[in-house]
């Protein structure tokens, strides 16, 4: 583990394989240019669904592929991100840009409050807690009649676009550039993590928590890390969304479909691994979104069969998720320069 | 508030949590047997309360006594998600084990969803019906024969666990699969077994609540969270345990209801969950 920590070190970024590090850096131009080809608000619909999808699996992917805990109720942090955010807004007038910080804030304060008494647990005990307490987020904001209850928010609308306050009403096309930057900065950030002295230790402590003790590393402790983490990787999603779709309420935002998507997301693309959300995304999202348009009459539950059945079929026969089919030494570090 | 509003609501406490001990029972054989959480119990509930709905609104069978049927339908449904899908993960990690529960559990549901829509249904005059009054408590007819079912089923299956020797080959499997094995009893048979037993279980208790209970595709959301706290509070692979765990469960839904506020009853049993779970990690009655 040691070795590969310092060989990690020892590799910034610009030394990976040029040919990865040019794949990506077209792609990353590639999605900045796309809007100006004069895309529909569709496909920049479309588009901004998969970011947003990939940054919630990758808050999961934090938690649950990292640091090897279940959490089946992680759209209770996507609801509280995007209430916090929200009802700073409209109560106070603090423009999202640091209202989303509020939420952010929220969240990791809620992470550690539930953390602490829950990450003693482990295993299908933690994950029942948290199918609970996504639940129990859902029944409190139904009400919570400060923020609405049941009826949820309606964000204040200006009455034309406006970057301070996050509106834009003409066109989707900025709300495309702030969750693609989002989901850049979220990606660096989480794969940074992944090479760091913590993402190491963190791995460790899932893959097997009783060595990890026996060198020093407080399990406890490091779990909590990564739920705050990744509480705070999902917080400004919801943020995000509720400015993106300008209403609120608890059956949105806080439905069980939230905690479920993000897990089907990164256990098809690849579950502890990095790249796993965006592939997952980039597959599930469309799908969704399609079946919306071609099934929609039909109770949109077709899309949760699809979900259901390929969850079950990449358990049987991909546990690793779709990424295992790439070979590995293209993603991961590669030796010869 | 009288006594009198009190003892209903012990009443009814006790009659719900009959049926949650019965549900438990099922999960926890399962678990107990090969370590895996089904996930999808909420929705093989959904599935029995439909079982027994359709058996009687296409033949005119009355619910009481299609619960043979429902009970074969349920053990045959158990074997089928052995076969197609456990059987894979059995040596697979937790993470995927619970994905795949997880994910059983959305495919029921929404294949449900989309062929009887969610339109909540009930079965219209069963047999069972009204109420009696003993002293000042009333007490529903379906109800109570359901929880007296539940209770007499419960024990049937604690009397076949404990008692017949396949009963006592599915322990042996439970507590060392390999033993077992070389001991000539078929680990992969027991399994089936055990699911068919676990899911009849939840058939007895989803024909019974068919009497009385809305029909819906989501109904099973709630009872297996009250299912899933019940197997952790009597202890993971404890039927005994169920009994009490699924008691308490009620008592403290209905008490809490009753004495603070309804539509806060979750939250009430997530807080004995959590208190249980970390002060006593094993359960009540747990071996693990």
């Amino acid at each position: 583990m040691d070795s590969k920590l310092a060989i990690a070190k020892s590799e910034p970024i610009w030394n990976t394989n040029n040919k990865v590090i040019s794949i990506i850096a077209g792609l990353i131009i590639l999605l900045f240019a796309l809007p100006l080809f004069g895309m529909n608000s569709f496909y920049l619909h479309l588009f901004i669904m998969i970011f947003m999808h990939a940054v919630m699996a990758q808050s999961w992917n934090v938690i649950a592929g990292f640091s090897g805990q279940i959490s089946l109720g992680h759209g209770a942090f996507f609801g509280i991100g995007a209430y916090a955010t929200s009802f700073f807004y409209m109560e106070y007038g603090i423009t999202p840009w640091i209202s989303i910080f509020f939420g952010m804030f929220v969240s990791a304060i809620f992470a550690v409050l539930i953390g602490i008494p829950m990450l003693r647990l482990s295993g299908h005990y933690f994950a029942i807690a948290t199918l609970l307490i996504g639940i129990s987020f859902q029944v409190v904001f139904q009400r919570w009649d400060l923020v609405g209850a049941a009826s949820g928010l309606w964000v204040t609308m200006t009455p034309e676009d406006s970057w301070l306050a996050l509106q834009f009403h003409s066109s989707k096309a900025p709300y495309y550039y702030v969750f693609l930057v989002f989901f850049l900065i979220t990606f660096f950030l989480v794969w940074l993590l992944s090479r760091s002295k913590l993402g190491y230790r963190l791995r460790a402590v899932r893959d097997d928590p009783q060595a990890a003790l026996s060198l020093c590393i407080n399990v406890s402790n490091y779990k909590i890390i990564a739920y705050v983490i990744s509480a705070m990787i999902m917080a400004p999603m919801g943020s995000l969304f509720a400015q993106y779709i300008l209403i609120i309420d608890p059956d949105r935002v806080f439905n069980i479909e939230i905690s479920i998507i993000v897990l089907l997301i990164t256990v098809l693309g690849g579950i502890g691994n990095v790249w796993g959300p965006i592939i997952g995304a980039a597959i599930l999202v469309p799908i969704s979104e399609y079946s919306r348009i071609y099934l929609g009459g039909t109770g949109g539950a077709v899309d949760l069969i699809l979900y259901g059945l390929i969850l079950m079929i990449i358990c049987i026969f991909r546990p690793n998720g779709l990424i295992s089919f790439i070979p590995k030494n293209i993603l991961e570090r590669n030796k010869q320069r | 508030m009288t006594s009198e509003i009190i003892l209903q609501a012990i009443v009814t406490g006790l009659m719900m949590g009959l049926i949650y001990a019965l549900i438990a029972a099922g999960l926890s054989l399962i678990f107990g047997l090969m370590e895996i959480v089904n996930f999808a119990h909420g929705e093989h509930l959904m599935l029995s309360m439909f079982s027994s709905f359709w058996l009687w609104s296409l033949f005119g069978l009355d619910p009481l006594f299609s619960i043979p049927i429902t009970i074969l339908l349920m053990a045959f449904c158990g074997i089928i998600t052995h076969y197609f899908l456990i059987r894979y993960i059995l040596k697979a990690k937790m993470l995927i084990q619970i994905c795949a529960t997880f994910g059983l559990s959305i495919f029921i549901r929404s294949i449900a969803q989309l062929l009887w829509t969610p339109d909540f249904r009930n079965v219209d005059k069963p047999l069972l019906e009204g109420r009696i009054e003993i002293g000042s408590v009333f007490i529903g007819q379906p109800q109570l024969y359901a929880s007296l079912v539940c209770l007499v089923a419960f024990f049937g299956l604690y009397w076949f666990v404990t008692k017949t020797e396949t009963g006592l080959a599915l322990q042996a499997t439970a507590q060392d699969r390999h033993a077992a094995e070389i001991l000539g009893i078929p680990s992969n048979k027991m399994f089936a077994i055990g699911w068919a037993i676990g899911l009849g279980c939840v058939g007895v208790a989803g024909g019974m609540m068919a009497n009385y209970f809305f029909i819906f595709t989501d109904v099973g959301i709630n009872f297996a969270l009250f299912a899933f706290v019940a197997v952790a509070l009597g202890g993971f692979g404890s039927i005994i345990g169920c009994l009490y765990a699924g008691i308490i469960i009620g008592l403290v839904e209905s008490l809490g209801g009753l004495l603070i506020d309804p539509s806060f009853k979750l939250l009430y049993v997530f807080v004995i969950y959590l208190l249980v779970v970390i002060y006593k990690p094993q359960g009540l009655f747990g071996r693990y």
